[in-house]
């Protein structure tokens, strides 16, 4: 198991992406665990700003090489921002998914449904299987 | 159960990646995809193949059997020739694609088979068997691919013969370290190399010596990811997505190893049907004009928005670093320059019908 950096004060899906919450507003990214399992990301699908994202539902895609992922939404919300970088440069979901790799940042609709993700030492628990 | 093959463990060694392949416990890749892939396009690279079957047709009988069972003329090649060829059922599709290696002519032929299709391979050649002595050899065969512009400077320290003076598809028998090994100038990468039978028992010594002595041309361990886009950039047909049991050689442009004036063989009457009614599809290669990579099964569509066809295969070509995709396009809108629309999870993207192989040495 390589050493992944798992930020402790965010939380996460178990189809793997983090949300880091400052208030109402969540940034929202996929883990190193990831993007090593993916392999080198060639492509980015992201939605645009206003757009509604629901927790647990598919806000856009990411594809490597061999196999195209879905990405789910952490929290619902709406968009407010979006790294629109990664669209020419998504090799930073590879080098940096935890920070410079964010996707969207999006204003979130109800704190309540935080309490439906994992916390770094719960998320580190599932990738160790 | 997964099978494995005798260098599992080695692969585990190297820190692969491994994954269930048609059932076998395989390395899909070791340092990273795009890095495998281009060190076989500028160095070489070692695939471990031996998931792949072994049939051998002997006795009086072979050479006719082969003839019925296959599309090729096998009555063409001499002791230490190889050719590509298929297995076509009696609806004129395809049971599998094969390389026949001619051993000993009229009398020991070796079929190397997708690992997939083995075991419906090998039934099938034994129920249309014209009294040759078929055995099933898979599990005594490991197989090693080494592919890349130095592969043969590698095999001639390895093997003790010059493997760089052998011509593509032909086949010389040797020995390693006492195991029996054949050595085949084919491959699937489009770079020059060769793919090794040994004997099972020898397969772990044959990888590590592979290993050791190409050391400073590079050499390095290739997953099963950059095989597939190795083949992708080459056009080459992989079993389940160009080509399957509906599909008819002449569409997947595959006619050339088709030899209807030479002799008779099974599925003939249906295969030459279809082309003489007129192919109504035809696969070609296409490249992107808009964002987005095409994945197997995307539907094509023409810009007046009829489907037109459907993506085979596609990946990022890690050598053009763009997308790239092969695909059935109805037959009259199959040239080259055609533009058309990949429906990509329901967004519809520009495409481009491009020459192929999509990547070649000299540039492309």
């Amino acid at each position: 198991m390589p050493n992944y950096h798992i930020p402790e004060d965010y939380y996460y899906t178990k189809e793997h992406e983090w949300a880091q919450v400052d208030e109402n507003i969540v940034t929202i990214g996929i883990t190193e665990y990831a993007q090593d399992s993916l392999g080198e990301i060639v492509y980015v699908e992201l939605p645009e700003e206003g757009q509604k994202v629901t927790q647990g539902q598919t806000f856009g895609v990411i594809e490597s090489v061999k196999a195209v992922s879905d990405l789910y939404a952490p929290v619902s919300g709406t968009v407010i921002e979006v790294n629109n970088g990664l669209t020419d440069n998504p090799s930073v979901l590879n080098d940096d998914p935890v920070n410079d790799g964010w996707l969207i940042r999006i204003e979130m609709d109800s704190e309540k449904e935080l309490a439906n993700l994992m916390r770094a030492p719960d998320y580190k628990k599932l990738i160790q299987g | 159960m997964l099978k494995k093959t005798p260098l599992a463990a080695e692969h585990e060694k190297l820190g692969a990646r491994m994954v269930d392949f048609a059932g076998w416990w395989m390395p899909v890749q070791y340092k990273g995809l795009r890095e495998e892939h281009d060190n076989v396009r500028h160095h070489v690279g070692l695939f471990d193949v031996s998931h792949m079957g072994e049939v051998r047709v002997k006795g009086p009988k072979a050479l006719e059997t082969l003839q019925w069972l296959t599309t090729n003329d096998v009555a063409k090649l001499q002791d230490g020739e190889a050719q590509y060829s298929l297995l076509p059922n009696e609806r004129g599709g395809l049971v599998d694609d094969i390389i026949v290696y001619c051993l000993k002519r009229d009398a020991d032929y070796l079929v190397c088979v997708n690992a997939s299709n083995k075991d419906k391979d090998f039934a099938w050649m034994v129920r249309n068997n014209k009294g040759a002595d078929i055995s099933d050899e898979s599990d005594q065969w490991g197989q090693i691919a080494v592919q890349g512009p130095k592969a043969l400077a590698l095999c001639d320290r390895v093997f003790g013969f010059k493997v760089s003076e052998m011509k593509p598809f032909h086949i010389h028998s040797g020995e390693f370290q006492g195991h029996k090994i054949m050595v085949a100038t084919t491959g699937y990468t489009g770079e020059k190399g060769c793919e090794v039978f040994v004997q099972a028992a020898g397969t772990v010594a044959l990888w590590t010596e592979l290993l050791r002595q190409g050391a400073d041309l590079g050499v390095m361990a290739i997953g099963l990811g950059a095989r597939d886009t190795l083949r992708t950039e080459m056009k080459y047909s992989l079993y389940g997505h160009e080509i399957d049991d509906g599909t008819n050689p002449y569409e997947a442009g595959l006619g050339w190893v088709i030899k209807a004036q030479a002799k008779d063989f099974l599925g003939k009457a249906p295969i030459l049907q279809v082309k003489e009614a007129g192919l109504k599809r035809k696969l070609v290669g296409f490249k992107m004009l808009d964002k987005g990579i095409p994945r197997q099964g995307y539907s094509l569509f023409s810009f007046d928005n009829q489907e037109i066809g459907k993506v085979t295969s596609g990946t990022h070509s890690p050598s053009l670093d763009a997308p790239i995709g092969i695909a059935y396009v109805n037959s009259e809108l199959a040239k080259d320059g055609t533009e058309l629309l990949v429906d990509i999870r329901g967004r519809k993207v520009k495409a481009q019908i491009c020459p192929t192989p999509f990547w070649n040495r000299s540039g492309s």
